[in-house]
């Protein structure tokens, strides 16, 4: 990240008359229009900016580095899995066999294309423990509401229409009970005890039967593993209800514990956290939705299917099953993210596949163990590959986990996610992922000890951080009351 | 230490309603806005909407997060607040003046529901 901010647009670089390329001349000039309506022809030229290709060059290599991406440096964004992302997940999805198909051509002429959709939907049910996937769904909410729709769609086959509550914890993500109330589903909640996993006792006195199902994520948004699962499940399987996996937090269980196993009967998977595609301003994301044995009729249009025509041959085609809840997205989804996610499945391979989980749980318990003497560690134990410190632990000083996580960016590291979850007052997150080497972890740890001394012996420079970023503290609450987010806005409040 | 006024109701969901005659006004208290932070908007009922005890009747908004409001009492809503609507932010310069709803009380007996100064400050432990 640079020091300095570089904030213009391609258009304040303009100058008129400026150019790139000498473009041949126009042999359409000529050309009547008067066939269209008057009102669609354009009256002026667009106003695109006249511009050569150096400027065009510098503008976009310096606006690409005001920013902080899992390339320039670590990322312990809680929930979010921020892992690296393989170089040879793009040099795939670029692959131009694959790059320059088109959604309609015909079947036989991208059986490549619909084979790693297969395959990838069969390695994923094959970690997941489930039946089979949908790869249709364009990100992880999107498939909330998919599966959240095969949930419906199961209860409503079976003529039962009075299941119309989904029970969510307390600690859950927003999107969870964001989903069910899109899915025209009321939200129950259901509290957590003192160690942040689900109480038991008061789910029970929830379940009716007007319970479609219940939604949870494993391990829970505080990195702690739900050890009441199996009863869980068991409890809402008896009242007729379906268990929803939110797979935010699969990445500690790759390779080692399958929702499937655990009596998960849908769930989704976030492609773009736990199989390492671009994420956030990188993305697109995709949300495979999987489903146990007997709900696979109800997920969404199109499949993809494999037929054998003898014993060596087999095609593969595009089907649309009769009792599918219907299509959720164009096509097939985000196919480059596919590629990417099937590369990084195949890359890994059966054997190392399974370190995963262990990997970023180890990490994430070697930060822990080594700052709660001085941040705040509300639930003790061993977490999976998060955790949350409720702030620092001496709170005399007055610093805040939101000016702490501000002087994590003048030492380069990006933020942990902060106030979330819910459950303490000063939530601060972190997930380091398996992907960093010990040598980060000990900076990252190091800088952490650092700034809890800083607010013994500094505070007011710890609360008014950052100090060597290209922007300072910014006016969040401004910038949420009033946003600026055209240029024709900015430059009327300048003039 | 968070502020909280003698004579109104108070309910476990840190909403007040300060009685006059038939009427509550009920807003959050000055406990709810510190800890929810920089209000940044609040969603607001309609005039002549009805209201029930312990149900959801808005949100509010802060730069941390967004919590929904339950309803200490039931009634009709006659007028709500429409400074928030410019200005959120006046919750955290006084949440206890600036008020969200005021609601035609059905059913005066539901304040004895309620936890009056002394058990609210108790309960956030203050």
């Amino acid at each position: 990240m640079n020091n300095v901010y570089y904030g213009k647009l391609i258009f304040e670089l303009s100058r008129e008359g400026r150019h790139g390329y000498s473009l041949p001349k126009n042999e359409m000039s000529d050309y009547r229009m008067d066939f269209l309506p008057s009102a669609l022809l354009r009256s002026e030229a667009p106003a695109l900016p006249e511009v050569d290709e150096m400027t065009v060059v510098r503008h976009y290599t310096n606006m690409s580095n005001n920013n902080f991406g899992v390339d320039t440096g670590f990322y312990p964004l809680g929930s979010c899995t921020m892992k690296y992302n393989p170089k040879i997940n793009e040099d795939m999805a670029a692959h131009p066999s694959f790059c320059n198909l088109h959604p309609l051509q015909d079947v036989n002429t991208v059986q490549g294309a619909l084979e790693v959709y297969y395959k990838l939907q069969e390695s994923l049910a094959e970690l997941a423990g489930m039946k089979e996937f949908t790869l249709n769904p364009f990100a992880g909410a999107h498939g909330e509401l998919t599966g959240l729709m095969v949930m419906r769609s199961y209860h409503m086959s079976r003529g039962d229409e009075k299941r119309t509550k989904v029970i969510v914890p307390d600690s859950a993500h927003g999107t969870n009970p964001a989903s069910a109330a899109v899915c025209g589903l009321d939200v129950v909640v259901v509290k957590s005890r003192p160690d942040g996993t689900v109480d038991v006792d008061d789910l029970r006195p929830l379940l009716d039967d007007t319970i479609a199902g219940m939604m949870m994520t494993n391990p829970n948004t505080l990195g702690i593993f739900e050890h009441s699962i199996a009863e869980i499940a068991k409890l809402v399987h008896e009242c007729g209800g379906l268990m929803y996996y939110d797979g935010a937090n699969l990445n500690p269980m790759l390779g080692k514990v399958r929702p499937g196993d655990i009596g998960f009967d849908i769930m989704h998977i976030n492609l773009h956290k736990t199989f390492s595609t671009p994420h956030g301003g990188g993305g697109p994301g995709s949300g495979p939705v999987g489903v146990r044995a007997g709900l696979e009729q109800f997920l969404p249009n199109p499949h993809v299917v494999r037929k054998d025509l003898d014993e060596d041959t087999y095609r593969y085609d595009v089907e649309f099953g009769d009792n599918s809840l219907g299509s959720i997205s164009g096509f097939l989804g985000n196919f480059a993210v596919m590629m990417r996610a099937y590369t990084y499945i195949l890359t890994l391979g059966h054997e190392n596949v399974k370190n995963v989980g262990p990997l970023a749980t180890l990490n994430a318990n070697y930060i822990k163990e080594s700052l709660k003497d001085v941040y705040e560690l509300p639930i003790g134990g061993v977490c999976k590959h998060e955790f949350v410190f409720d702030g620092l632990k001496d709170k005399s000083t007055g610093v805040t986990t939101l000016d702490v996580a501000k002087r994590l960016l003048d030492y380069g590291f990006h933020a942990p996610t902060i106030y979330f979850p819910l459950l303490f007052h000063e939530a601060l997150m972190v997930e380091p992922c398996e992907t960093e080497s010990k040598e980060t972890l000990d900076a990252f740890i190091a800088v952490m000890r650092k700034i809890a001394e800083e607010a013994k012996t500094d505070p007011e420079m710890v609360k008014s951080a950052p100090h060597h970023t290209p922007v300072r503290r910014l006016d969040d609450t401004l910038a949420a009351l009033k946003p600026v987010v055209t240029y024709a806005e900015l430059s009327s409040m300048e003039n | 230490m968070s502020k909280i006024i003698e004579g109104l109701f108070y309910s476990e969901s840190h909403e007040y309603v300060r009685v006059e005659g038939d009427f509550g006004y009920v807003g959050i208290t000055d406990h709810a806005q510190h800890e929810l932070g920089n209000v940044v908007y609040v969603d607001m009922p309609e005039v002549d909407d009805e209201v029930v005890a312990g149900e959801e009747f808005g949100a509010v908004e802060s730069t941390k997060a967004a919590s929904d409001l339950f309803s200490p009492v039931s009634g009709t809503v006659v007028e709500v607040n429409e400074a928030l609507e410019d200005e959120p932010g006046l919750i955290n310069k006084d949440a206890f003046e600036n008020w969200i709803m005021k609601v035609e009380l059905s059913d005066k007996g539901e304040l004895d529901n309620l936890m009056d100064a002394n058990g609210y400050k108790a309960m956030i432990g203050e």
